[in-house]
């Protein structure tokens, strides 16, 4: 026996190799870099309305209106911005989802030649559509064409029509991802087509039309420009969502935000936190469901 | 029934391509029939053909009949649903249904075309699982998802849902080739079992596989890219393995082309 043979694992590194490792270290620090330079604007704005709002975020705060509260004053609340919210959200969502859930399973599994190349065409066009145009077009059409003033409604039509787009395209991102071969599977059996619809596609999923669904929702959350032609605003509370103006947390916080007066602005921080974490707390469910579908599934 | 399966002049399309042209041949009632060949002869598109999935396929076309027991299955009036029911088939990649538990999946061509009695949805489970080798695997986690089992029961239990239906025909596309040899081994003896009920089809790029399993060989092979796959000669699978008509096929089994 004569002694190891060198295998040259062990050699020291070579020029190519050190340039290697050169080049892998410089490229994770840049990587680095850009993800702290995409994260760091979002953690200022949450850090910074934390700072402001959080102080002047209490349960009475949540829970008043702003009836007879000059903007000059301190106390008041934004639970009437908060019904709004929550009101024109749920309208917009309950007209949004099922149309775009629908035309997701048309232009997925039943739209063939030009028909669902002309709708995707259009939902592109609609995803472009500048969200204070859509406020402008229901304006123009509800609250003056057929003389019915400012509402909630007129603030859900607005928002749906930001959503609608939004809705169909991850939906139909969703159904593009269920494999073809669980759809052939399926017709083998004899299945209709109807049935392999829901039955087989829909379940399959379940968990990324969720998300898809919850995100669309967050996204309108949070609209403020046309909600100022269509809700307008209120410094009452307003229930019902087909009469009369309606406030929103969106339109609260710009409008107290413009006030020459402190408490005003206090007011529109710890508003723009209260809108922050229902947002939040939308995309967090979102998340939960549809890990918690996920795991069902294995 | 007799369930034999003709065809005359079939010619199968995607749009403009033509994937397989003017085949005519007869495969026999209980019995296996192995079809061969090299990539891209059109045998798969051909299987697909038998029982209407071919159509699944956007822009895909058919031309020609294809004869059940005398009866074409593409008669305008005949509904692509029954003839899917009475033709089963079994794909190259085991597909079962990742929501469904394995008790969902083995009868799930009985619930979703409206049998709804328990006792008769248990009955066809357990028979059909046991057709396929795996009821003693799986009989007690039924309820659990199918997801979890290996791919080789993954395959047996894609079998079992094709046989659940009770279908009188079975096209299998490939059925081996994602598996390891016992898995493998396994479903070929699946095979030699079901072949006294079914006539059964299988398309395979093993040779060895289609000498061990069939009783009867197609040999379908294509002249080049582009070019439409075409039969060259289908007989009993001992002639073809040992002394072919055609000397293309001769060339192809001893590995000399293709």
């Amino acid at each position: 026996m004569t002694g190891p043979v060198a295998s040259g694992l062990r050699a020291a590194p070579g020029w190519r190799e050190t340039r290697r490792r050169v080049t892998d270290r410089a490229f994770r620090a840049a990587l680095l870099l850009a993800f702290l330079a995409a994260v760091a604007p979002l953690l200022l704005v949450l850090g910074y309305t934390v700072y402001r709002g959080a102080s002047h975020l209490s349960a009475a705060f949540l829970t008043h209106s702003m009836a007879g509260v000059p903007p000059s004053s301190a106390g008041g609340g934004i639970y009437h911005a908060i019904v709004g919210t929550v009101e024109m959200v749920l309208l917009s969502s309950l007209i949004s989802v099922p149309v775009g859930l629908l035309a997701a399973l048309y232009l997925t599994e039943f739209g063939r030649g030009w028909l669902p190349r002309s709708i995707r065409f259009f939902v592109d066009v609609m995803t472009g559509i500048p969200s204070i145009v859509a406020g402008l077009f229901v304006y123009a059409f509800l609250v003056l064409g057929l003389h019915r003033g400012y509402s909630g409604f007129a603030g859900a039509l607005a928002l749906a029509v930001l959503q609608l787009p939004v809705v169909i395209r991850a939906s139909e991102d969703m159904l593009n991802l269920v494999p073809d071969a669980l759809r052939e599977a399926s017709y083998a059996l004899g299945i209709p087509q109807w049935r392999t619809v829901l039955s087989v596609v829909l379940p399959t999923s379940a968990a990324g039309l969720t998300t898809g669904v919850m995100l669309a929702v967050a996204r309108v959350t949070g609209e403020t420009a046309p909600l100022l032609l269509t809700s307008f605003d209120n410094t009452f509370i307003n229930n019902n969502p087909f009469s009369g103006p309606q406030s929103a947390l969106s339109v609260f916080i710009y409008n107290s935000a413009q006030q020459a007066y402190a408490p005003a602005v206090d007011r529109a921080w710890a508003a723009a936190l209260t809108l922050i974490v229902l947002v939040i707390a939308l995309y967090a469910g979102a998340r939960i469901l549809a890990r918690r579908s996920a795991l069902r599934q294995r | 029934m007799a369930n034999r399966i003709e065809t005359e002049r079939l010619t199968c399309r995607y749009g403009e391509v033509v994937a397989v042209e003017d085949v005519t041949l007869s495969l026999e009632a209980k019995a296996v029939t192995a079809l061969i060949g090299p990539s891209g002869c059109g045998k798969s598109t051909f299987l697909r053909a038998l029982n209407r999935m071919h159509e699944v396929v956007p822009g895909a076309s058919v031309q020609g009949r294809v004869l059940l027991d005398d009866e074409d299955i593409y008669h305008p009036s005949v509904d692509p649903t029954r003839v899917r029911r009475t033709i089963g088939m079994v794909f190259q990649r085991p597909n079962p249904f990742p929501t469904m538990s394995i008790f969902d999946n083995a009868v799930a061509g009985l619930r979703l075309t409206g049998v709804r009695r328990r006792a008769e949805l248990e009955e066809a489970a357990e028979r059909s699982l046991r057709a396929a080798h795996l009821w003693e695997e799986v009989s007690g986690r039924l309820k659990k998802p199918a997801a979890g089992l290996s791919g080789g029961q993954q395959q047996r239990l894609c079998i079992a849902r094709a046989i659940a239906v009770e279908p009188q025909v079975l096209l299998m596309d490939e059925p081996c080739s994602a598996l390891d040899p016992i898995s493998t081994l396994a479903i070929e003896d699946l095979i030699a079992n079901l072949k006294d009920r079914y006539t059964i089809v299988i398309v395979t790029h093993n040779m060895q596989q289609a000498a061990r399993v069939s009783d009867t060989t197609g040999f379908f092979t294509v002249e080049g890219p582009g070019e439409p796959g075409r039969l060259i000669e289908i007989d009993d699978t001992e002639k073809i393995f040992t002394s072919p008509s055609n000397p293309r096929t001769e060339a192809y089994i001893t590995g000399r082309f293709g």
